[in-house]
């Protein structure tokens, strides 16, 4: 198992830029997410350390080896497709043994490790099957064999659980994760499913327009993301973004909302510009009887466990995460406040997040 | 009303009408291969007997004309010769003849087999390569390049006959089967190229790309996982590689003389020898249809994806 280094990584097609300057260290034993909505260059990125993509400039380090520009054959890496890939002329047996068939192992060899990665993923009943008469996930275990049975440095898996109905999903999520756990291995995983992402990953990477705005523990990504569209773009629903018409200065602890002040927790930078964002997730705010802002209920999604709303305010459309059981009703009015000191203002030039007491 | 069945399904009436139109067309069709089967099993005065014989006494006098070379002796001289020692002996001397020696049919038929089969596997291997590179990279020009390839076969083969004769004639390539064999391939390639492009498309880019991260360059990739995926493809290619090969008649007639010359210009030289030797011809054209229909078979489950391919999504 390795650690993989990606050092400022491009890749262009002809105009269009799929992966910009971008740097990553994906540590060893770890289990990555690239995350991003489709078209973020989150699987260009992945190809490119598979070597299905050549990069059209920077590195990519695997091992402190620089693999980027080698064919993916001298790699020594395996990779999981969305759709398998699975070889539909071989069955289970050989579609196992294919890749250890090249490294030119004896045939006794080749049938252990074939019946250990078989038996590791529970699939060796069906090695005489034909790869057509597989169901979904047994496809999608028969993927996950062909990739670790000759124990690559890394595996890469572009959206592997995509094709799967969302019950056997969730119990895939959690297999994946033990087998990454079992055999020790560095995962780099493309998903645009942030639930995905969550459940399994150490580190998350969020990407968009080929950049990749932050990699850190999901924890982290979604409680202190550094940029609007990581706060938009994780949760569901995203953050609030509410308008401040004020320049914040370093040291500064409180904003003006419409006509009562905010606390917030204490800036440690400020702006240049006077139009900035406070962003507050819809957890973090409650309803209050009192002294609140005050909105119309607009829209009520009852969710199971809890209920979001939906409220038309002066600041905008606000959504609150409250309990299933509040009673509320379209068109009421209520008043609502923050739960507690966890916002985060984000700077209206760049919308990148301000370090604060509550971002370090 | 009956609503066990599917709308979409036909009713009894047109099933029965297609059925019919089917089993007319059939019979039209098979009507001449079954007079010349039952011809090349007649004896020559039942062949050209009028009115024609629908039931005769089966001969193979027609199989013995075919494979031998014959000369008339007169009757003092035939009853001179030890007795016949086998079948086909009997038969010729029974018609005041002797067996001179071995006719040229085999010959002709094996560098038929030769060079269709030759033809066909460059075709199909020279194709696949051709389609495969141009349904994946980056050819410059590649519309314009598969617009030229399909516009070799926009005019017939042979208006180009005097330029390749004399070019053959130039190459010392003229009656050899490499000659031959690289003319079928060329006029097959076009074809070729085009089908096989065309199922090399729906191939998935995955399957390759699974196997070069599994350890093999793209040559192996394209050998071990691209090829036999577009099995189908190569059947149904092939098919109609060998049937052109195999039937062509023109170049054949033109360009191969003694070494190379193929069945089709051969056996209608059966005709000139002794008189119309019909019996014989049907013998020679139905040996020649038993080759491309065994392929035929073989292949056939292959054959109907492949005609139909495009028109329904796997």
């Amino acid at each position: 198992m390795a650690e993989i280094e990606i050092k400022n990584l491009h890749k262009s097609f002809g105009d269009f830029v799929a992966v910009k300057n971008s740097n990553l260290i994906i540590e060893n034993k770890e289990f990555f997410v690239l995350l991003g909505p489709s078209g973020c260059g989150k699987t260009t990125t992945l190809r490119m350390i598979a070597g299905l993509e050549l990069p059209t400039s920077g590195n990519i380090y695997l091992d402190k080896e620089d693999v980027g520009y080698l064919r993916a054959s001298q790699r020594d890496i395996a990779f999981v497709f969305q759709l398998f890939a699975l070889y539909p002329h071989m069955n289970v047996r050989n579609n196992l043994a294919f890749p250890l068939k090249m490294q030119k192992l004896s045939r006794s060899e080749i049938d252990a490790k074939v019946l250990e990665a078989a038996k590791l993923l529970r699939i060796d009943h069906l090695l005489k099957s034909k790869v057509s008469s597989l169901a979904g996930g047994d496809r999608q275990r028969v993927a996950l064999g062909r990739a670790l049975v000759r124990r690559p440095k890394a595996f890469l898996m572009d959206e592997p659980l995509g094709t799967l109905d969302a019950e056997f999903r969730e119990l895939m999520c959690l297999e994946l994760r033990k087998l990454h756990d079992d055999i020790d291995a560095t995962t780099v995983y493309v998903t645009h499913d942030q639930q995905e992402a969550m459940s399994m990953a150490d580190r998350i990477a969020v990407m968009n327009e080929g950049v990749v705005l932050q990699a850190d523990s999901p924890k982290v990504i979604y409680n202190k993301p550094k940029t609007k569209f990581v706060a938009n773009f994780i949760g569901s629903p995203g953050m609030n973004f509410i308008p401040i018409n004020e320049k914040i200065s370093p040291s500064q602890s409180s904003i003006k909302l419409l006509d009562s002040s905010l606390n917030i927790p204490e800036q440690k930078e400020g702006t240049d510009s006077n139009e900035n964002f406070l962003g507050v997730r819809p957890e973090n705010l409650k309803l209050v009887s009192e002294n609140g802002v005050k909105g119309n209920v607009f829209g009520v999604e009852y969710l199971g466990s809890r209920k979001i709303l939906t409220i038309e305010t002066q600041l905008g459309n606000i959504k609150i995460r409250v309990d299933s059981d509040t009673q509320v009703n379209i068109n009421e009015q209520i008043q609502f406040d923050t739960l507690n000191n966890n916002q985060i203002i984000f700077d209206g030039s760049n919308d990148k997040a301000l370090q604060s007491e509550f971002m370090n | 009303m009956d609503t066990s069945r599917s709308p979409l399904e036909a009713t009894g009436f047109s099933r029965k009408l297609a059925a019919t139109i089917i089993i007319v067309y059939m019979i039209v069709t098979l009507i001449p291969i079954t007079w010349m089967v039952a011809t090349s099993f007649k004896s020559v005065d039942s062949a050209i007997s009028y009115p024609p014989e629908v039931f005769f006494e089966p001969s193979l006098e027609g199989y013995v004309n075919l494979f031998t070379n014959r000369s008339r002796q007169p009757k003092d001289y035939l009853d001179s010769l030890p007795p016949p020692d086998t079948w086909y002996e009997e038969l010729v001397r029974s018609r005041e003849m002797v067996i001179t020696g071995p006719s040229k049919f085999l010959p002709r038929y094996s560098n038929s087999l030769i060079i269709g089969f030759g033809a066909t596997f460059f075709s199909v291997f020279l194709g696949s390569l051709a389609a495969y590179a141009l349904s994946r990279f980056k050819v410059p020009l590649k519309d314009d390049l598969l617009f030229f390839i399909l516009s070799t076969r926009m005019f017939p083969p042979i208006a180009v006959a005097v330029p390749i004769f004399i070019m053959y004639r130039k190459l010392g390539l003229g009656d050899t089967h490499v000659g031959m064999i690289i003319l079928y391939t060329v006029v097959n390639l076009s074809l070729s190229v085009w089908l096989l492009k065309g199922f090399m498309d729906e191939i998935p880019r995955e399957y390759e790309e699974a196997a070069m991260i599994d350890g093999y360059s793209r040559m192996q990739a394209f050998f071990k996982v691209v090829l036999p995926q577009a099995t189908t493809g190569i059947a149904a290619t092939a098919i109609f590689c060998m049937i052109f090969s195999w039937n062509e008649y023109a170049f054949a007639v033109l360009l191969t003389q003694f070494n190379a010359q193929t069945a089709p210009p051969f056996i209608p030289t059966i005709i000139g020898e002794g008189g119309l030797d019909w019996p014989a011809i049907g013998a020679g054209t139905t040996l020649f249809l038993i080759p491309v229909m065994i392929f035929t078979v073989v292949l056939r489950k292959h054959l109907l994806r492949g005609i139909t391919f495009g028109a329904v999504r796997k």
